[in-house]
């Protein structure tokens, strides 16, 4: 029996992806969208794909997201599926954000910063009123962009002008080889190079709000965006056959630097510390929740009360991957015939023996 | 320092320099600037091109430790030239034609004798394309900067 039900499953299934493709496809009398274009004009969805797919590549996003009909958790678990095809080469030297080619840098903390606030391609201070104009299938003519002259000096970091004054807490030197939650499984407690990684690929929604938790008295935090920084940054590595390192090209990334107080312990004075966050593409409301749930994560190491949700590691860690927690939401719609049978039976035999009970008790 | 080793330094810095400008360029970038070059000796294929993934670290706060911030696809490939030179390239992406095309101008430009005119017909222009377009995004970015004494003013 069990067979006869697995092919007539086969056949509903393969009219069900027929359909899934005419229904991707949408009215063939309207072009068909290329994946360039997806890639060009629906850049931030690339962007958020390939932060939450952990690989970067722009084209592949933009393909996973045609696929998947604009799901963007179906395309990062797409482009998770596809990286498992691929071997390892080695890892990058670590990022130097602080030689970042900002596209935009801003900090809410000193007005008058060396490099300047630069606002970049930003939603702030748009009217969020839609634009018809963008309804019109013909492209409008656009004025040329303004250009200003660039000055080439590097913007120093805040983090860095505090740390001169003594006044933000210094990140230990360190390069050891961090853990790699791709390779082994993530374990509680896991340390904060684990936790970073896990909250670089982990969802923007929940992590969202998680990080609005914190700011709503959900733990202690009381942040300032120190530095939000977008741009480009240089991937090198160093393979072995080479013997020295070499720039394989340019990534997009965006940093949050989130100052918060600490009160100080026995050993350390007063002093700001940092919440971090680093993530693939333009992605600021990304990068700074994780800066804010970092910060919320550490409250364990600075000696500070643990009870919130967004400060406890377990919950965080185990629950904001969307493509593991699609996985098990999801699977509660497949077959569960027997468990459910068994439970229907057992709810009957209790029910069958609750009326007997009730019958003897009136008879008596 | 003996010479040897301050030319090999030298070498180094150049190579690492041209890897990276060739990495950065598309291949139709790179074979439009072949048009304008000697020809490319011939090369065989001793690995790849093959893509596979590396591994982007970045450091916690942005200078301590580091951690796995997630992966890129890269493409690589080895080629030998004539005798004994080995030309690599490792580049972003899944461009197989390009990875092997840098691979065989890392070889090219290896020797000294074809150096000087592949720099000046392919290496130099793409740098100067690449120079031009980042100093375009930074004009751009720089238009963006506030002034705060423009602020002041605002109603």
């Amino acid at each position: 029996m069990a067979y006869v039900a697995v092919k007539g499953g086969e056949r509903a299934i393969g009219n069900a992806h027929a359909w899934l493709d005419e229904a991707r496809r949408g009215d063939p009398a309207l072009p068909a969208l290329s994946v360039r274009q997806i890639e060009e004009q629906m850049s931030l969805a690339v962007d958020r794909v390939m932060a939450e797919g952990a690989c970067y590549d722009r084209p592949l996003a933009a393909l996973a997201i045609k696929q998947a009909r604009g799901d963007l958790i179906e395309a990062a678990f797409l482009l998770r599926a596809y990286r498992t095809t691929l071997p390892r080469f080695g890892a990058s030297t670590p990022l130097d954000t602080g030689a970042m080619r900002v596209r935009r840098r801003v900090s809410a903390t000193y007005k008058d910063l060396p490099g300047g606030q630069v606002l970049g391609p930003t939603f702030d201070y748009t009217h969020r009123l839609l634009d018809f104009a963008l309804a019109a299938d013909e492209d409008m003519p656009r004025p040329p962009m303004p250009e200003a002259q660039a000055d080439s000096a590097v913007a120093p970091r805040v983090t860095g002008l505090l740390a001169q004054e003594g006044l933000m807490a210094a990140e230990p030197a360190s390069d050891a080889e961090p853990g790699d939650l791709t390779r082994e499984p993530l374990e509680i407690p896991a340390d904060r190079p684990l936790r970073l990684q896990a909250l670089a690929r982990g969802d923007e929604g929940f992590l969202l709000g998680l990080g609005y938790s914190t700011q709503r008295g959900y733990g202690n935090a009381h942040p300032f965006v120190g530095e939000l920084r977008m741009g480009e940054v240089a991937v090198e590595i160093a393979p072995p056959e080479l013997g020295f390192a070499v720039e394989i090209g340019d990534i997009v990334v965006t940093e949050c630097q989130m100052v918060n107080q600490f009160a100080g312990s026995r050993n350390e004075p007063p002093q700001f510390t940092r919440g971090y966050g680093l993530v693939f593409g333009q992605g600021e409301r990304k990068a700074m929740a994780v800066a804010l749930v970092d910060r919320a994560l550490r409250a364990r190491e600075l000696g500070e009360e643990v009870g919130a949700p967004a400060q406890d590691e377990e919950f965080v860690l185990y629950h904001c991957d969307n493509v593991e927690a699609t996985g098990f939401v999801e699977h509660l719609k497949l077959p569960h015939y027997v468990d459910f049978q068994s439970e229907l039976e057992k709810l009957r035999a209790i029910r069958a023996a609750a009326a007997t009970d009730a019958r003897r008790e009136a008879a008596e | 320092m003996s010479e040897d080793t301050a030319s090999e330094v030298l070498d180094t810095a150049a190579r690492r320099r041209w890897m990276g400008i060739l990495a950065r360029a598309s291949a139709s970038e790179i074979a439009a600037r072949l048009r304008d070059a000697p020809p490319l000796p011939a090369h065989t294929r001793l690995r790849g091109p093959e893509t596979g993934l590396v591994m982007v670290r970045g450091r916690q706060g942005g200078d301590g430790a580091p951690f796995n911030l997630g992966e890129m696809t890269v493409t690589r490939c080895a080629v030998g030239v004539g005798g004994a030179v080995v030309g690599h390239a490792y580049v972003a992406g899944r461009d197989a034609a390009k990875a092997e095309l840098a691979a065989v101008l890392d070889a090219a430009l290896q020797d000294g004798s074809l150096r000087p005119a592949l720099l000046g017909a392919v290496v130099e222009p793409l740098a100067a394309a690449q120079a031009d377009r980042a100093a375009r995004t930074a004009r751009k970015a720089a238009a963006t900067r506030v002034d705060f004494s423009t602020l002041a003013v605002m109603r």
